[in-house]
């Protein structure tokens, strides 16, 4: 079985983004990017499954510029077997994502489409749930478990009340959530190793997509700063000072 | 302009967040109809007519629907929203799951947890975990939106007199379908909609200790949440988690014991109103938003707060 793991670039989680002072966009010169916490996930599940046996090819592919090659080292380094990158100069919406990899799923036919719920810079929450819709396949988003059965697979799935179960029919969409698994380190010799794994360049012209644009950002401002309020010395003066001042109890 | 909202449900019980959405709904302005879906809602359907500003009530109640499976609901959603300008769910689990699959069969974006409502194409939403605000604007046909809930008063629930119609289009699928379900079962309220949430994180030290924040919840009324390094080290089910990825709440008063205040965990409580911050590592980032803070050890304070209550 052939799995295919979508992976994005984005900021590091840790660092904490400025907003242009023109309001045009977050500053993201010179910040440290990373591979999307969900999407590392995502690849460390489909490595385990070929590490079980399941799966016997893992192909990561990541829409951007040139710079998501770093992003496809890593997950080569991972233990994915080979890369594609489909080269866009801007980052596509959610939308033409789903599309570009409608053109990929159509050509590499993967029995399973693995992606991270959402990616941390623009928080959509949307492009597996799309490439459901695009493909016809059924989605199982949120995963907390992936179980592979003959022909199908079960997924537990985090809602929130707690936890649903559902069964799809193989080719199906999994969309990653934290709670899925610990993805592993990649080691300097997998990592070197990686270096010589196949990584294929395509265009949206080869995959016959038009990337376009609906929604205009207009702008983008920095939210409402919360100052520090007062520390107070124990708790009969917290509990005066919230009966009293903040009048929430 | 005519807006779509699809009721958020458990099959018995409209969901506040529906009538919050209703809210974001009145703010873009036009007609508004309700499409209720499930199995065995009438009564959805009925207290879905109650509310303020709802034209009509569409219920589409079938074994299909029973458990919001995104293959049928997005499809139907995408059927019926294609005579709608707009189309909105509540950020929810349910509504993150099946509107992308209705955005993408209507070939249109979708705009993701909104929490304002500048004109009828411009939205304001978060991004980077909270730490930007965009301002959107749509030129699609159709808006599909789904809307972060604790971002809007909740319109009447009585008062509203709308008719109710039945939607006969069963749309249904042989590759998915519902094995089983798993909720976590709580007397105390929803954390989303509570009126006051105490969360514990690391610091708890394990889950036998969540007792100490729900006998302070049990005197406050409040919801208990949690970090996520609380959730990750097993102390508590990761419903209880609250945070960028997790559960978003704006309660009128947050107290955060035994949380450091990571960026993810800030996203999603910083809106609350009174912020309260009980660590004992005075440098923790959670002091620099909190209303009120306490440097001490929570094993002493909880009790005493308990007291005190």
């Amino acid at each position: 079985m052939k799995i295919l793991v979508a992976v994005k670039r984005v900021i590091d989680y840790n660092v904490k983004v400025r907003v242009k002072a023109d309001q045009s966009d977050v500053d993201l010169a010179n910040v440290k990017m990373a591979l999307n916490p969900f999407c590392e996930i995502a690849v460390e599940e489909a490595v385990r499954l070929k590490e079980q046996g399941i799966a016997d090819e893992v192909v990561v592919v990541s829409i951007g510029p040139k710079a998501v090659q770093e992003q496809l080292r890593t997950a080569l380094a991972l233990g994915a077997d080979r890369a594609i990158q489909v080269e866009t100069e801007e980052l596509p919406d959610s939308l033409a994502v789903a599309k570009l990899l409608k053109g990929v799923v159509e050509k590499e036919q993967p029995q399973l489409v693995i992606l991270g719920k959402q990616a941390i810079d623009s928080d959509n929450n949307q492009t597996g749930q799309m490439l459901g819709a695009l493909t016809g396949m059924p989605q199982g988003t949120f995963a907390s478990k992936v179980d592979m059965a003959d022909g199908s697979v079960n997924v537990t799935r985090e809602v929130d009340g707690g936890l649903q179960t559902v069964k799809l029919n193989l080719p199906a969409i999994v969309t990653t959530d934290l709670r899925l698994n610990e993805p592993r380190y990649a080691s300097l010799p997998n990592i070197m190793k990686a270096k010589r794994k196949p990584l294929d360049v395509t265009t949206p012209d080869e995959l016959g997509v038009a990337v376009t644009r609906t929604v205009k950002l207009l702008k983008v401002e920095a939210p409402a700063e919360r100052s520090a309020g007062v520390k107070v010395a124990d708790v009969a003066e917290l509990v005066e000072k919230l009966k009293n001042e903040a009048k929430v109890l | 302009m005519s807006i779509l909202v699809i009721a958020e449900h458990d099959n018995k019980e409209l969901s506040p967040a529906t009538l919050k959405t209703l809210a974001a709904a009145q703010a873009i302005g036009g007609d508004i109809d309700v499409l209720v879906a499930g199995e065995g809602c009438q009564a959805v359907a009925e207290a879905a007519a109650k509310a303020a500003g709802v034209s009509k009530v569409r219920v589409a109640d079938n074994a299909a629907y029973g458990h919001f499976l995104a293959e049928n609901l997005g499809s139907l959603v995408a059927e019926l929203g294609k005579a709608y300008s707009h189309i909105l769910a509540a950020a929810t689990t349910t509504g993150k799951n099946f509107m992308p699959r209705t955005a993408a069969l209507l070939d249109v974006a979708q705009i993701s947890d909104i929490i304002a409502v500048e004109s009828a194409d411009t939205f304001k939403r978060p991004i980077y975990a909270g730490n930007a605000i965009a301002t959107v604007q749509s030129e699609d046909a159709i808006k599909v939106i789904t809307v972060r809930a604790t971002a809007f008063d909740a319109v009447a629930a009585d008062g509203g007199n709308a008719s109710i119609e039945a939607v006969e289009q069963v749309i249904s699928n042989d590759v998915a379908a519902f094995v089983g379900e798993e909720l976590a079962q709580s007397e105390r309220p929803d954390l989303t909609a509570a009126r006051v949430v105490i969360s514990g994180g690391r610091g708890m030290q394990n889950g036998e200790n969540f007792q100490l924040l729900e006998k302070v919840a049990d005197k406050l009324g409040a919801a208990v949440g949690a970090s996520r390094a609380a959730v990750d080290a097993g102390f508590v089910p990761n419903d209880m988690q609250v945070g960028q990825t997790g559960k978003i709440v704006a309660p009128e008063l947050y107290i955060a014991v035994g949380i450091s205040g990571a960026i993810q965990h800030l996203a999603g409580m910083k809106d609350s109103k009174v912020i309260v911050a009980i660590n004992k590592d005075e440098e923790a980032p959670i002091f620099q938003v909190a209303d009120y803070g306490l440097v001490a050890d929570l094993f002493d304070v909880l009790p005493e707060l308990e007291q005190q209550l």
